[in-house]
């Protein structure tokens, strides 16, 4: 085989500029229209080991939806992709990719990695617009599923064992279905629209959602295997954690979950419009250095009356688990970094924070873990001036699904546990997958648990 | 969605709703509250059940008209839907046989406390209730706490009604009569909740109060909710809403109860401008 020359630039996906994208909430990148995409297509060399698909947890056929964009075929790449992935408008927007697919792509030993996800995403989106296609469906076979959760675990299971002639219907707290893709992910990076779109394949499989139903209040979990012939939790990691330090309940600050659901879920940049109003000050210091808390920080930037919005982190960039494009996002939008920075107490006057006393970090030596764990230098505090404060330092799987429960095996840190090859939890016809067993992970990851607990659900259905 | 089946004014600017919702008038127990959304760009607020009738299906609701969702709440009718009504959320009221039990409600305190006092009497304890109003024709649902009371005291600030005087004024009198107390459950505006408080721990009876901070999801997600409790962060729609009330911080709670309020009074403003004024369609 002659020896193709690699092209080691991958091309740009366009992108709006920041001085005009702070002002909204629109989405901030454009997407590769047809030309650019067939032309980064061409860049996958179609290598013989193809590594990028063992990076992705769900197996998506990289090289054959690639080569079909390259060949200006992109619905039938968006239909090879949907064999093994429902969601291709937002896994190609939010995965990971630096870690998963694009990180093992062998192309980027050379130069820049293929834009797996940008293409992803292209396909997706090319076929939303010609019209997608409804899902096949087997013969019914009278077994009932219940599935706990709409984010991209509940989804994904509904979606396949409804494919396989199950009948499904999905229980949701909130009154919208979607998870952390409607209520955490804001709209500039992954549009609400979006979501819809790509539920509306639950609609065509005649998956049924309740919303504002709580699994452990409204029905118990207990109920619902009665009701049930299998059930599947990904009630996902909402539970915020705290940082408990003095100040923590004045006025001003809050938990990212608040902050984000009442911009993404409730529409507060709208408000007075929408009815759910959200406080800024002028200044606004973002504790963490996620996901969430780059989506805090470029959120609050769009907010009337905001004027400086700082990350404040306590080990350096280089640690920061955020996605690297969010962090460079962030920083085109003008947030200011502040690593190595660690608060250690919020001032209050008349009930209102008015500034944050941080301590200055240092990196110790690696520890057995090989992490190096950062350490207060002694002396160095100061206090940021700053009038919001909103924290971002994680969250674990929330409770309250297993409320009542007896017997379901729950580990240290709140998380379900569950055999790694099925997803079956400790009690008898019930699987869990998603943030509710890694207490926080990504949207694929979730989707990869889902896919396994439903093959597994489909065998314990058949031979039950 | 969930059709209103019936719906009566109580007194000034207090409506009672009775709302179509089986699953959850299933499952209510007293001390728990639904969160309810009134329209597509509405938001999310949190009701007391404050009775229900799981053969009829129902959950009653009583809303005091205060801001902008309330005001617009109380333009729907009999037969209108309310889109989201969720529940029931909160841990119910930790009920046992005490003995003699005194549920304090003011105002809007009497949703939590009607229910809760249901279930306190189911267990087989005497009950007083102490029910505090600004004024006489503030007054509601006098007879349906007679009903499952085994006395009543009623106390108006201005004297129009009743023992003249505060809620504590009642419970102080009740103390005053060599009555034994057992046990105190109370709800309504904080200020108040606190008295009471501040009044039993004195005389060192065991106290409960059933909390209203600020809510979003009402599931434990948000966290907009937390209060301190004993020096511990507690966050009330998951872990109460009813607290060891000696225990609890009642200032800082009053302060986080006004983080929305100047946007607030923007809200009802707008809203004001576009009905007719009154806030009523
Ligand atoms: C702000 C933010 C940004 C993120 N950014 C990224 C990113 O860029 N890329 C990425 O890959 N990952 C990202 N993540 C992580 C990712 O969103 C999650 O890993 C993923 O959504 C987990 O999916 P899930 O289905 O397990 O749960 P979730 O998406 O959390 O959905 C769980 C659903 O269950 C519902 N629920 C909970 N309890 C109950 C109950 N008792 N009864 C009924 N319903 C219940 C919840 O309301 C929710 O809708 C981000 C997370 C956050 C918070
Ligand atoms: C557990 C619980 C049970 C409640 N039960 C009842 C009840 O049975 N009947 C009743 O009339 N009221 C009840 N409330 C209070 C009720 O939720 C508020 O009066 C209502 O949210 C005000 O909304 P608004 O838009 O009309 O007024 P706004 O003008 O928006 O608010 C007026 C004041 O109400 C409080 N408030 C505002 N938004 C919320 C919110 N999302 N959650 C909680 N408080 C808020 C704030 O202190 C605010 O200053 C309860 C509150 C809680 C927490
Ligand atoms: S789903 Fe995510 S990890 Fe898998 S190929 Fe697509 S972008 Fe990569
Ligand atoms: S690793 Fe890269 S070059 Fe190889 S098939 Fe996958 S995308 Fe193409
Ligand atoms: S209301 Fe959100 S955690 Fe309590
Ligand atoms: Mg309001």
């Amino acid at each position: 085989m002659a020896k193709k020359e690699i092209k080691k630039n991958r091309i740009p996906v366009p992108e709006r500029p920041a001085e005009e994208r702070i002002k909204d909430f629109n989405e901030v990148k454009l997407g590769y229209t047809p030309e650019l995409a067939m032309e980064e297509a061409k860049r996958c060399i179609q290598c013989p080991t193809q590594p990028c698909v063992e990076g992705c947890p769900v197996r998506v056929p990289i090289p054959q939806f690639i080569k079909l964009i390259a060949e200006g075929k992109f619905v039938e790449a968006a239909r090879k992709i949907k064999e093994e992935n429902i969601l291709p408008s937002i896994c190609g927007r939010v995965c990971p990719q630096e870690n998963q697919c694009e990180g093992v792509c062998v192309v980027g030993k050379i130069g820049d990695p293929v834009a797996i996800g940008a293409l992803e995403a292209f396909a997706g989106d090319y076929e939303a617009k010609v019209g997608i296609e409804k899902p096949q469906k087997d013969e019914p076979t009278g077994k009932k599923v219940a599935v706990v959760g709409s984010g991209p675990g509940g989804i994904t299971c509904a979606a396949d064992l409804a494919k396989l002639g199950h009948s499904v219907t999905i229980f949701e707290a909130l009154h919208e279905p979607g998870g952390v893709l409607i209520y955490g992910i804001p709209e500039f990076r992954l549009p609400n629209e979006i979501v819809y779109r790509e539920l509306e394949i639950l609609k065509d499989l005649g998956v049924k959602i309740k919303l504002n139903y709580v699994i452990g209040k409204t029905k118990t979990l207990e109920e619902l295997r009665e009701e049930f012939d299998a059930v599947f939790i990904a009630s996902g990691a909402g539970l915020p954690y705290m940082l408990k330090i003095e100040g923590l309940n004045l006025n001003g600050v809050y938990a990212a979950n608040e902050f984000l659901t009442r911009v993404n879920l409730m529409g507060a940049s709208r408000f007075p419009d929408y009815d759910t109003p959200v406080y800024v000050g002028k200044k606004v210091a973002v504790i963490g250095g996620g996901n969430t808390a780059m989506d805090v920080a470029r959120t609050a930037k769009r907010l009337k009356g905001v004027e400086e919005v700082y990350i404040v982190y306590r080990r350096s960039e280089a640690e920061m688990p955020a996605r690297v494009e969010e962090v460079h996002h962030a920083k085109e939008e003008g947030v200011i970094f502040k690593t190595l920075t660690n608060p250690v107490k919020f001032i209050g006057k008349d009930g209102w924070v008015v500034g944050m006393e941080c301590v200055r970090m240092e990196l110790s030596e690696p520890d057995e873990s090989g992490r190096r764990r950062p350490v207060p230098i002694e002396g160095s505090n100061f206090v940021l001036d700053v009038d919001t404060v909103v924290l971002a330092i994680g969250q674990g799987p929330n409770p309250i699904v297993m409320e009542g429960v007896d017997g379901l095996e729950v580990g240290k840190w709140g998380q379900i546990v569950v055999d790694p090859e099925t997803c079956k939890t400790s009690l008898e016809g019930v699987f869990a997958g998603g943030d509710v067993i890694h207490g926080g992970s990504t949207v694929i990851q979730a989707m990869g648990d889902a896919r396994k607990a439903a093959a597994a659900i489909h065998e314990y259905l058949l031979e039950k | 969605m969930y059709k209103i089946v019936r719906k009566q004014e109580l007194a000034e600017n207090v409506d009672e709703f009775v709302i179509e919702a089986p699953d959850i008038a299933r499952k209510a127990k007293p001390g728990q509250f639904v969160i309810v959304r009134i329209s597509r760009k509405g938001e999310r607020i949190p009701l007391t059940i404050a009775e229900k009738d799981p053969e009829e299906g129902t959950i009653t609701l009583m809303v005091q008209r205060v801001g902008k969702t309330t005001f617009h709440l109380s333009c729907f009718e009999e037969g209108h839907v309310i889109p989201d009504v969720v529940g029931p959320l909160g841990k119910p009221t930790h009920i046992e046989k005490w003995g003699h039990v005194v549920c304090v409600g003011g105002g809007l305190g009497l949703a939590p406390i009607h229910h809760i006092a249901q279930g306190v009497k189911e267990a087989g304890n005497r009950i007083t209730t102490v029910m505090g109003f600004r004024s006489k024709d503030l007054i509601f649902w006098e007879d349906k706490m007679k009903a499952i009371s085994d006395r009543v005291i009623v106390t108006t600030n201005d004297g129009s009604y009743g023992m003249k005087g505060l809620v504590t004024d009642g419970i102080q009198k009740l103390i005053d009569e060599g009555e034994k107390i057992d046990m105190v459950i109370t709800a309504g505006p904080v200020p108040m909740m606190k008295a009471v408080a501040g009044l039993t721990k004195k005389y060192n009876i065991p106290t409960v109060a059933s909390l209203n901070p600020i809510m979003v999801d009402g599931t434990g997600m948000c966290g907009a909710c937390r209060v301190t409790v004993g020096g511990e962060i507690k966050f009330a729609c998951v872990d109460g809403p009813e607290f060891d009330a000696h225990r609890v911080d009642f200032d800082e709670l009053m302060n986080r109860l006004r983080m929305f309020k100047s946007l607030e009074g923007e809200a009802l403003k707008e809203f004001q401008k576009k009905h007719c004024g009154c806030g009523r369609e």
